[in-house]
C-alpha cells in the first residue's frame, strides 16, 4: 500500500490502523526497545513494561565463566514467553562474526530465527559498514533467519536489503547513542516512499520529538535503547516515548495540514465581526 | 585436556560438551554453545565428546540496544 493510499483509507471514518507486521507476526506497539546501559535488571524491567514494547532486542555475549549460579539472568526479565525477543549482533564488525552471532542466538532461543543484524564500520563512530552489513544480510536469509537490518540512510542500500528479502530495514536517525535525532528527515522520506516492507528508525533518537517525527514521516516503527536508557528517569520516558510514537502514528495517518507561507485564511470566520 | 574457552587457554577435566557446561556452573542456564565455529545444539550436548585444542565459545543474553 503506498503511503497516498494509507493516507485516503485512514480519512474514511472507522478505518482503523493496521497492525505493525514483521516476518508474519502482527504487534499492536510500534516502539522496540534495547536493554542495555540500565542500573539494573529491575529498571531494565519497569522501564520495558512502562514502554509497553512488544519487541525487544539484546546482545549476545560470551558467558562469565565461573559466575554465580544464582546470578540473574537478562532472559529472566524479558522472558521468551510476553516478549518477541531480538538478538542484534552489536559490536560486530564484520559478515562473518555477525554471522557467528546470530547462529549463537538462534541456539540460545531454542530456533527462534528473527534477528537484528548490525555490522558496524568503526569504534568512533559506530557507523555501519553497508558492505559488510549486504553480505551478511545474503547469508542470514539463505541460511533461513529473518533479517531486520540497521543500516545508513542511504536510499539505495535500502532497496537493495529490500530485494535480498530482509524483513525490515533500519536506517539511523543519527549515530548510535549521539541522541541528535532524525539529521536527513528528507532521505528517511525517500526510503519509506519506497520501501514494500517496514521501515523503523533504529539509533539517534533523543528525545520523543524525535520518535514522533519519525512516525509522522510514515516510518512503520522506532527502536530506541539510549534515549530511555540515559534519560533522568528511564521509567518516565519509556512512557513519554510510547506516546510519542502513538501519536506520530496517528499524525500521519490523519495526514497533516498543508504548510503555507502565512495564514490566508483565519480559523475564525470573517463574517459578523463588530467593526467600529 | 587443554581448550580454548572463551578465547582463553584453560584446562579442564570434563569429556563432553554438557560436562563442560556443568562443571562451569552453566548447566540449566540459558547458553549457546559452539564448538571450533560450529554450533552445538543443546541436545548434543552429551554425545559431543571434547578434544585436545578445542576453540569452544559459550554465550548468554546481555542487555544491548
Amino acid at each position: 500500500m503506498s503511503i497516498d493510499d494509507r493516507h485516503s483509507a485512514a480519512q474514511r471514518p472507522g478505518v482503523e490502523d493496521l497492525p505493525l507486521t514483521i516476518a508474519g507476526r502482527a504487534y499492536r506497539s510500534r516502539l522496540l526497545v534495547g536493554t542495555g546501559k540500565y542500573r539494573d535488571f529491575d529498571e531494565t524491567a519497569r522501564a520495558i513494561a512502562a514502554s509497553q514494547a512488544e519487541i525487544v532486542t539484546f546482545a549476545v555475549r560470551r558467558a562469565n565463566i565461573g559466575q554465580d549460579p544464582d546470578a540473574p539472568n537478562l532472559l529472566d526479565v524479558i522472558s521468551p514467553e510476553r516478549y518477541t525477543l531480538l538478538p542484534n549482533t552489536a559490536g560486530c564488525y564484520n559478515a562473518r562474526d555477525a554471522v557467528r552471532t546470530c547462529q549463537l542466538a538462534r541456539e540460545l532461543l531454542d530456533g527462534h530465527s528473527l534477528v537484528k543484524l548490525e555490522v558496524l564500520g568503526d569504534e568512533r563512530t559506530l557507523y555501519p559498514n553497508v558492505v559488510e552489513t549486504l553480505k551478511a544480510a545474503r547469508e542470514l536469509i539463505d541460511d533461513g533467519f529473518g533479517v531486520m537490518v540497521y543500516t545508513s540512510d542511504d536510499p539505495i542500500v535500502a532497496a537493495e536489503l529490500e530485494s535480498m528479502g530482509v524483513c525490515a530495514v533500519m536506517p539511523l536517525g543519527s549515530l548510535i547513542g549521539s541522541g541528535h535525532g532524525l539529521l536527513n528527515p528528507y532521505n528517511l522520506s525517500l526510503i519509506v516512499e519506497a520501501a514494500r516492507v517496514p521501515v523503523l528508525v533504529d539509533a539517534g533518537i533523543g528525545t520523543p520529538s524525535d520518535a514522533s517525527l519519525a512516525m509522522e514521516l510514515g516510518c512503520q516503527g522506532v527502536l530506541m535503547n539510549s534515549a530511555i536508557a540515559h534519560a533522568r528517569h528511564p521509567v518516565m520516558m519509556a512512557n513519554a516515548m510510547r506516546k510519542a510514537v502513538e501519536a506520530g502514528r496517528e499524525a500521519f495517518l490523519a495526514g497533516r495540514m498543508p504548510r503555507k507561507t502565512y495564514a490566508a485564511e483565519p480559523s475564525s470566520p470573517v463574517e459578523g465581526r463588530i467593526q467600529g | 585436556m587443554q581448550l580454548y574457552l572463551n578465547g582463553e587457554p584453560r584446562t579442564v577435566e570434563a569429556t563432553t560438551v554438557a560436562e563442560l557446561v556443568a562443571t562451569l556452573n552453566l548447566g540449566g542456564r540459558r547458553v549457546a554453545v559452539e564448538r571450533n565455529e560450529r554450533i552445538v545444539p543443546r541436545s548434543k550436548h552429551a554425545d559431543t565428546v571434547l578434544e585436545e585444542h578445542d576453540r569452544i565459545e559459550i554465550v548468554h543474553a546481555i542487555g544491548g540496544g
